[in-house]
């Protein structure tokens, strides 16, 4: 399934506001998107997920800023555009046709005075001038019909749909210009868990059709394991591991990783006391030294405490999924990690 | 109507601390009934979104149209144990606390503290509030910003006239602190909610629930709001308070698989029922209504990640309105195998085994050929493909 590089993120930092008192939301992160493929970003509130989404996609906001790294996008192979230099006009015409998102709450994403029908015809007006009325209107009615949505909703507004159908509007919305990369902010947060694996269902028959790459953004990793092929976990602000999905589930590397794995009680099997992790995440405005982890960590060493660990790839080759990462001492090689975060993670051990 | 009682209880307590009784509450529709015939507008507008295309229209013009927000629901909350209420939004748990709260007065049915019914209406409310405390969603709204956690904990103690000014006040606040692990309690006591995180303001509202000595905890949502890596925390602490202090709590929840980690029982309600309630391992691993066994094949579950031919739902749509509710079985516009009874009847809870019960026709062994027939128009290929159907496995 998967191809070639689409979206190349490399070094970016983004801060919001600016001098001594600027919070570094996100430092240094290190992403690559292939083609056709299902990204999951996974962290907790505040740990920059949706900042990376923005800053890629060019849409953040005064006082968030760019102050570094680069993002490159493939159009075609061979044919790549640095998005952070790219102007207004060069935006504009890659937005939506190329990079499209969607929202995170529905509910706020969608004008309330204006018919499900010209929101989704809206987006064709802009984008394809030499459509005519009538096929744009045949256009959207086939968008509502693609996910799930009976055609003559069209005239509706967005408080005459359930919260589950307003979030497939946006996702036709999304689909209206096919394309490349959906950027999907905590698409089903706000859903029943049985509207969120109705949607879920959908989004993964529409993308084996349309054959899109995602960006998925959640806290909820024992949803992204299921859902993604390739997994990074973010914490105030840095990326501190990557790695496949399975591989990630099954021998996660970063301790942090590993305390969200087992945040998540399991819905089979003997009851298990679990611990989550201790402490809380931390104000980035006061970040601790070194590794920003450290404070919550139970595997800490006295390196931890003053010198920041990068997001270096893994020794071992992992045949099956992508080049492993972690942002951790422990696997540096200079320490010998516990035997919890060095299990292989090749499929053998599947539960 | 559905009846089900009785949640397993422990088997060497008597009375359970807090037990319901049929408690019903309908809310009238918002906009009365002056303006409900004619005018057509607003209310029948209103109507009509709150239905969507959910069950059907509501008669727009229905004077006294009502919410069936909770309908006939018997629960009892056993010392030392956790009893968890399960189920989406909209499905009326948090209701259920409030009523059992007594922040609303039902539209019909008790409430027994301790085997002995509590008055109708406004009377005892004080005593009662010392019994039964509720800890509410999120914890950024429910602690009043401009006062500190001193403040918040002496409050209760002085309303139940529990402790006197002074010194002793603080060490009984400081016993507080340390009981819901916020050590060292001194450097929390002056602290206002916006110096304090997420679980932490969780862990004060705790505390002020405790602060009276309460026999019963209603925790409505107690870690939705909660950052994923400390929601743990809190629910041990839950975990935690059943076992050493002996409380009877109720946990909802629209997690069922928080609720099979926290609880020993699960209630599942639907659309304001109980639809199935049991020992929370049994509920999870053997689900017996269809409802519930959608909700767990909906649940995220990584363990079933990477398995090719997942179990497809078997159900599609949204929950009823709740003004219209569906007659007969209120889940039977979705539900895989519903039959023609239970389009006309409301099935009543079946004991599926110990302490395991179902509200669902399937468990009838008596229905004669025509009741079990089943609704025409469902799609083939919509049964669940995981489980079979519940009723072979137990008649």
């Amino acid at each position: 399934m998967n191809g070639g590089p689409l979206l190349e993120v490399s070094g970016l930092c983004v801060d919001y506001g600016a001098g001594p008192g600027a919070v570094h939301a996100v430092v240094d992160a290190d992403l690559v998107l292939h083609r056709g493929e299902v990204l999951g970003l996974a962290g907790e509130s505040g740990s920059g997920k949706s900042t990376l989404a923005y800053a890629v996609t060019r849409l953040l906001r005064a006082p968030g800023m760019i102050t570094g790294g680069a993002v490159s996008y493939h159009r075609e192979p061979g044919q790549v555009v640095d998005l952070l230099a790219a102007g207004e006009a060069e935006l504009r015409v890659l937005r939506w046709s190329q990079i499209s998102v969607v929202m995170q709450s529905a509910m706020n994403a969608l004008n309330p005075v204006l018919s499900i029908g010209s929101q989704l015809t809206d987006v064709l007006r802009a984008h394809r001038p030499d459509m005519g009325k009538a096929e744009r209107r045949a256009r959207a009615a086939q968008l509502l019909t693609m996910v799930g949505i009976s055609a003559d909703r069209l005239g509706s507004y967005q408080h005459e749909l359930s919260g589950g159908m307003r979030q497939r509007v946006m996702i036709a919305m999304a689909l209206a210009l096919e394309p490349q990369i959906v950027i999907m902010d905590e698409p089903t947060t706000a859903l029943d868990v049985v509207t969120q694996r109705e949607i879920l269902e959908e989004l993964t028959a529409l993308r084996e059709r349309l054959d899109f790459a995602v960006l998925f953004i959640t806290h909820d990793l024992s949803l992204l394991v299921e859902i993604a092929d390739s997994i990074a976990v973010m914490y105030a602000g840095r990326l501190v591991e990557r790695a496949g999905a399975g591989a990630l589930l099954r021998a996660p590397r970063h301790p942090y990783s590993l305390g969200l794995l087992s945040s998540f009680p399991a819905l089979h099997g003997p009851r298990q006391h679990l611990t989550g992790i201790a402490g809380s995440p931390p104000d980035l405005r006061q970040l601790p030294s070194g590794c920003v982890f450290h404070p919550r960590c139970s595997y800490a060493m006295d390196r931890c405490l003053t010198q920041a660990p990068q997001l270096l790839p893994l020794a071992e080759s992992d045949a099956a999924g992508p080049q492993r990462a972690a942002a951790c001492w422990l696997h540096d090689g200079s320490a010998t990690a516990p035997p919890e975060l060095s299990a292989p993670s090749l499929a053998g051990s599947q539960p | 109507m559905t009846q089900i009682q009785d949640i397993s209880q422990p088997p060497a307590t008597s009375a359970p601390a807090l037990e319901a009784r049929g408690l019903t509450k309908h809310f009238a529709v918002h906009g009365g009934t002056s303006r409900a015939r004619g005018a057509g507008g607003a209310r029948g507008f209103r109507a009509r979104a709150q239905s969507g295309s959910l069950w059907r229209p509501a008669r727009a013009g229905s004077p006294g149209a009502v919410v069936h927000a909770v309908e006939d629901v018997s629960l009892s909350l056993a010392a030392a144990r956790v009893t968890a209420v399960v189920g989406e939004s909209g499905s009326g748990k948090s209701t259920l606390a409030r009523l059992l709260a007594r922040l609303v007065r039902p539209t019909s049915g008790t409430l027994l503290l301790d085997g002995s019914p509590v008055p109708p209406g406004g009377r005892g409310r004080r005593d009662y509030a010392r019994q039964v405390q509720l800890v509410l969603q999120d914890p950024f709204a429910s602690l009043n910003p401009v006062h500190d956690v001193r403040y918040h904990l002496a409050r209760p103690l002085q309303v139940h006239g529990l402790a006197e000014p002074g010194a002793g006040i603080d060490e009984t606040i400081t016993r507080l602190l340390e009981r819901v692990a916020l050590t060292p309690a001194d450097q929390f006591i002056g602290k206002y909610p916006h110096e304090l995180s997420g679980g932490q303001r969780q862990r004060v509202a705790i505390a002020r629930a405790l602060a009276v000595q309460p026999r019963v905890l209603l925790a409505d949502e107690p870690v939705s709001m909660l950052d994923v890596s400390i929601r743990l925390g809190v629910l041990n602490l839950l975990g935690d308070l059943r076992d050493t202090e002996g409380l009877a709590i109720l946990y909802i929840t629209h997690d069922i698989a928080s609720a099979r980690y926290l609880a020993d029982t699960i209630a599942v309600m639907y659309a304001g029922q109980v639809v199935e309630s049991g020992p929370a391992e049994v509920v999870t691993d053997r689900p017996e209504h269809p409802y519930t066994q959608l909700l767990l094949s909906a649940a995220p579950d990584p363990e079933r990640a990477g398995l090719t031919g997942r179990p497809a739902l078997g159900s599609r749509g949204a929950p009823p309105s709740l003004v219209t509710p569906p007659p007969g079985c209120r889940f039977h516009p979705r539900c895989p195998h519903a039959m023609a009874i239970c389009a006309e009847a409301a099935p009543p809870a079946f004991d599926v085994a110990d302490g395991h019960r179902s509200a669902c026709w399937l468990h009838a062994s008596d229905l004669d050929a025509a009741q079990a027939v089943p609704i025409a128009g469902r799609k083939a290929g919509q049964a669940p493909a995981q489980a079979p159907r519940p009723g072979e496995e137990t008649h």
